[in-house]
């Protein structure tokens, strides 16, 4: 978007990244695969901006996209906190947007289980999962580990055309005449298998099951391609005990994706074969409408199984993208190392470990054996170790720091915030006897929004904040960002932690109403504060879009390194072109984080620079290594 | 720079080629699909109605199809090495044409379930022949992209692109085509062990 404004400069970059492109690269030294792709310096638009395989306008793709699907997913989501907040209030004004769904004054009962499915849905898979390590492991991952792109460009372009495929149909379900899937975004049968029990479950939950399995596959050719360019591509000296953390919290991202996504895609497919070819692999014993269906033998809670296999390894895909890249900023903006690079590492390995042996802590009123739900209890309460362990480092990072006080950098401090408020929770819900209390209350949906959904868009937008320079080659405007960080952080409180309160009071999730029940009607005031607060949060949203779009074309100029930073990305050109250094690629002699190193002349040391070149900050093993 | 600093030499990427981590972390998702279906098989055979049947025999036949073709592959691999272009096509032909008489196979193995009344789905179905249906089904649906490639492969070997130095596509092509082969002994044995 904004290389139209730099253009003189990125051909430039191209031309010369052409020339010196086959420069002596460790790495391909059996491949022929990159050569061409340096080559072509007068692309047509579509295949520079378009079907573009150069992974830092994929990013791109990737986040614009993202950021559509987020206006839609807090569109409903204020839709039906409108709902929740005045239940007796009318909807009238609301029928030009949402036609038939508005009955004589009310939102349709049907419609506002859409309405909950479809915002799950669309936040989770679409917005935070691809629009949040689909753009920035698309972004950094080259350009920090110091390759010219992905392993695969044409694969990584597919990775966003399927996406872009994916979306088409899921945006196009919310059309529906029957209106798109409502069974909740865990779609469980034999609610969503049949096309009879809910008007939702009928071509809305077809298209969403479809649209999901172009998203599965848009995330394994997207996850692959991340894993082998930061196992092959690392340029000279880049170890992996010298990658930046946002590199680790990518790569660990994307094994987890391409581990976990195949079982939602076998999930899917059963339930497929359920709904449209008369198997009963999740369905057994129903009666609809006083009919007996035919379906024998199947098991709903074996979908459950397969479902939380992907679903939990799920909430660590969205949330460790943001935890690497809050480790980065913080370290930049507090001009210190990172506290425990190793033990970031390390929590980072052991959450991505844990996050397949706990998924049937999501199931504890399922009727499971005890003992294995207190096995589950037991690995679930374990991830508090890694997790205390990011937040103490986190902590330990910002402690007499020299701080700066950058947009990206509060975001990340509210991060680490609103992940140590959620967290909290999260132990009391790993505990299988106050879980059955809790259950499927408003508890629940307080609990997961603070620890990964608010968390993992305080990431993005830490993110956004912080490498708009590099993508851009502007600056986003501060004192908008600091409007938008405070409206959002206030507001994202405002919203969630009364929420604790009618969760524990018993109000259960994805009710369309408790105007039947006399002992809620004290909360009816609160309710009405958090849609407030919610609507006010999502209006402050676009303070941030308008800062984005506005500053891609009329920004301040960014200089070549704005914060200061170590990393490689920041060595290339101010817009590099496709193939991101126009001459070899620098070599990488230290770890990310030499910042406010004693007896440096400036207080931070770029991984590029040999220690032979910082005498006088060297400590005694690296100055045996520059001798 | 001072000439005497120098890197830490780690080989970076394993030593492979970034085209064969690709198709390795593929295989590893595929290996995904099919644990979860074989895990969901065990998971609801336990809980009970499950109606146990008979495989049908050409299922061995089909399995000894596939362990050939994987052994012609192999020697069209070697003779690559050693530069034998001849028999490289031969043994890739003879591999496609394995191929798809196991997929044949599969098809017949079909009708037998069904003329056994093991069906995939209505009234007289049971989940554990819907899973039987779902494993190959699956499976032979990977081994279609295994023929797709191996098609690949032997054209590359008729335009001389296949040779002692350019062993990845046919090296590639064969770990695949290997996987493919071990995934139906395994979906096989998992069968024969678990009814």
């Amino acid at each position: 978007m904004s290389d139209m404004s730099a253009k003189p400069n990125l051909s430039a970059g191209v031309q010369t990244a052409g020339g010196v492109g086959t420069a002596p690269v460790s790495h391909t030294e059996h491949g022929d695969a990159h050569h061409d792709e340096h080559e072509h310096h007068d692309q047509h638009w579509l295949w520079k901006y378009v079907f573009s395989q150069d992974h830092k306008v994929i990013g791109k793709q990737f986040l614009i996209t993202g950021i559509f699907w987020a206006i839609i997913g807090g569109t409903l989501s204020s839709l039906f906190r409108l709902q929740l907040g005045w239940p007796e209030g009318t909807m009238e004004w609301l029928t030009p947007v949402l036609g038939k769904w508005v009955e004589g004054g009310k939102l349709n009962p049907e419609f506002y289980l859409a309405l909950v499915t479809m915002h799950g849905t669309i936040m989770v898979f679409f917005v935070l999962t691809a629009g949040l390590s689909g753009t920035f492991s698309n972004f950094l991952i080259p350009l920090q580990v110091g390759a010219r792109d992905m392993a695969s460009g044409f694969m990584n372009m597919l990775s966003y055309w399927f996406f872009f495929l994916s979306s088409l149909i899921m945006f196009f379900s919310l059309f529906l005449e029957t209106g798109p899937a409502a069974s909740g975004w865990t779609i469980y049968p034999p609610l969503s298998a049949l096309p009879q029990a809910i008007p939702g479950s009928g071509m809305g939950m077809t298209m969403w099951l479809v649209s999901m399995v172009f998203f599965i596959v848009s995330q394994l050719l997207g996850g692959v391609n991340y894993v082998t360019t930061v196992i092959n591509l690392r340029t000279r000296g880049m170890s992996m005990s010298k990658l930046p953390l946002t590199i680790w919290a990518f790569f660990l991202t994307a094994i987890l994706g391409i581990l976990s996504f195949p079982v939602l895609f076998s999930a899917a497919l059963l339930l497929v074969f359920d709904r449209s070819f008369g198997t009963s692999f999740f369905l057994s014993d129903i009666y609809i409408a006083g009919q007996a269906l035919p379906n024998q033998g199947g098991s709903p809670v074996l979908f459950q199984h397969l479902f939380w296999f992907l679903g939990h390894p799920e909430v660590y895909i969205v949330i460790m993208p943001a935890m690497g890249m809050v480790s980065e900023i913080l370290a930049t903006n507090a001009r210190k190392p990172i506290f425990g690079y190793r033990a970031m590492i390390g929590s980072l390995i052991g959450i991505s470990l844990l996050s397949f042996v706990v998924w049937a802590h999501h199931m504890f009123v399922t009727g499971m054996n005890p003992f294995l739900g207190s096995v589950f209890m037991f690995l679930t309460l374990i991830i508090a170790v890694p997790s205390g362990v990011k937040v103490f480092n986190w902590l330990a990072t910002l402690w007499r720091g020299n701080i700066r006080f950058t947009t990206a950098m509060l975001f990340s401090i509210g991060f680490v915030s609103l992940f140590i408020s959620g967290g909290l929770t999260g132990i009391i819900l790993g505990n299988a006897t106050l879980d059955i209390q809790m259950h499927n209350t408003y508890f629940v949906v307080a609990h997961f929004h603070l620890v990964m959904g608010s968390s993992a868009f305080f990431g993005l937008f830490a993110g956004v904040y912080h490498w708009f320079p590099k993508m851009f080659g502007r600056m986003m405007d501060e004192k908008l960002g600091y409007i938008h960080f405070w409206l959002t952080f206030a507001g994202v409180y405002l919203v969630f932690l009364p929420m604790h309160y009618i969760g524990i009071a018993g109000f259960p999730r994805r009710y369309y109403a408790w105007t039947g029940f006399d002992s809620f009607s004290q909360f009816a005031d609160m309710n009405k504060f958090i849609s407030v607060a919610a609507i006010i949060a999502f209006a402050a949203q676009f303070i941030f879009i308008f800062n984005f779009f506005y500053s891609i074309f009329r920004g301040r100029r960014a200089t070549q390194n704005p914060w200061n930073s170590t990393t490689l990305e920041w060595t290339t050109p101010l817009v590099p072109g496709h193939g991101n250094w126009p001459g070899e690629i620098p070599a990488v002699y230290r770890w990310p984080y030499d910042y406010s190193k004693p007896g440096s002349e400036t207080d931070f040391i770029p991984q590029n620079v040999p220690y032979s070149q910082t005498q006088s900050s060297n400590l005694p093993y690296e100055q045996e290594l520059a001798d | 720079m001072n000439p005497i600093e120098t890197f830490s030499e780690k080989e970076v990427g394993l030593g492979w080629h970034p085209k064969r981590v690709l198709l390795i972390l593929l295989m590893v998702s595929s290996t995904m699909i099919f644990a979860s279906l074989t895990s969901g098989f065990i998971v609801r055979r336990d809980e009970g109605n499950w109606r146990e049947f008979d495989l049908p025999t050409i299922m061995l036949l089909n399995t000894i199809v596939i362990a050939l073709s994987s052994i012609a592959l192999q020697w069209a691999y070697s003779s690559a090495k050693k530069d034998e272009i001849g028999r490289v096509k031969i043994g890739l032909a003879i591999t496609l044409g394995l191929g798809l008489v196991f997929l044949v196979g599969q098809w017949l193995c079909w009708g037998d379930l069904v003329a056994g009344r093991t069906f995939f789905g209505g009234i007289d179905a049971n989940v554990s022949g819907s899973f039987v249906y779902v494993l190959m089904g699956m499976h032979a649906f990977h081994l279609l992209a295994g023929l797709i490639f191996l098609a690949v492969v032997l054209r590359r070997t008729f335009n001389y692109q296949v040779h002692s130095r350019a062993l990845l596509s046919i090296g590639n092509a064969s770990i695949l085509w290997h996987f493919l082969g071990a995934l139906w002994l395994y979906l096989y044995l998992f069968l024969l062990l678990n009814h």
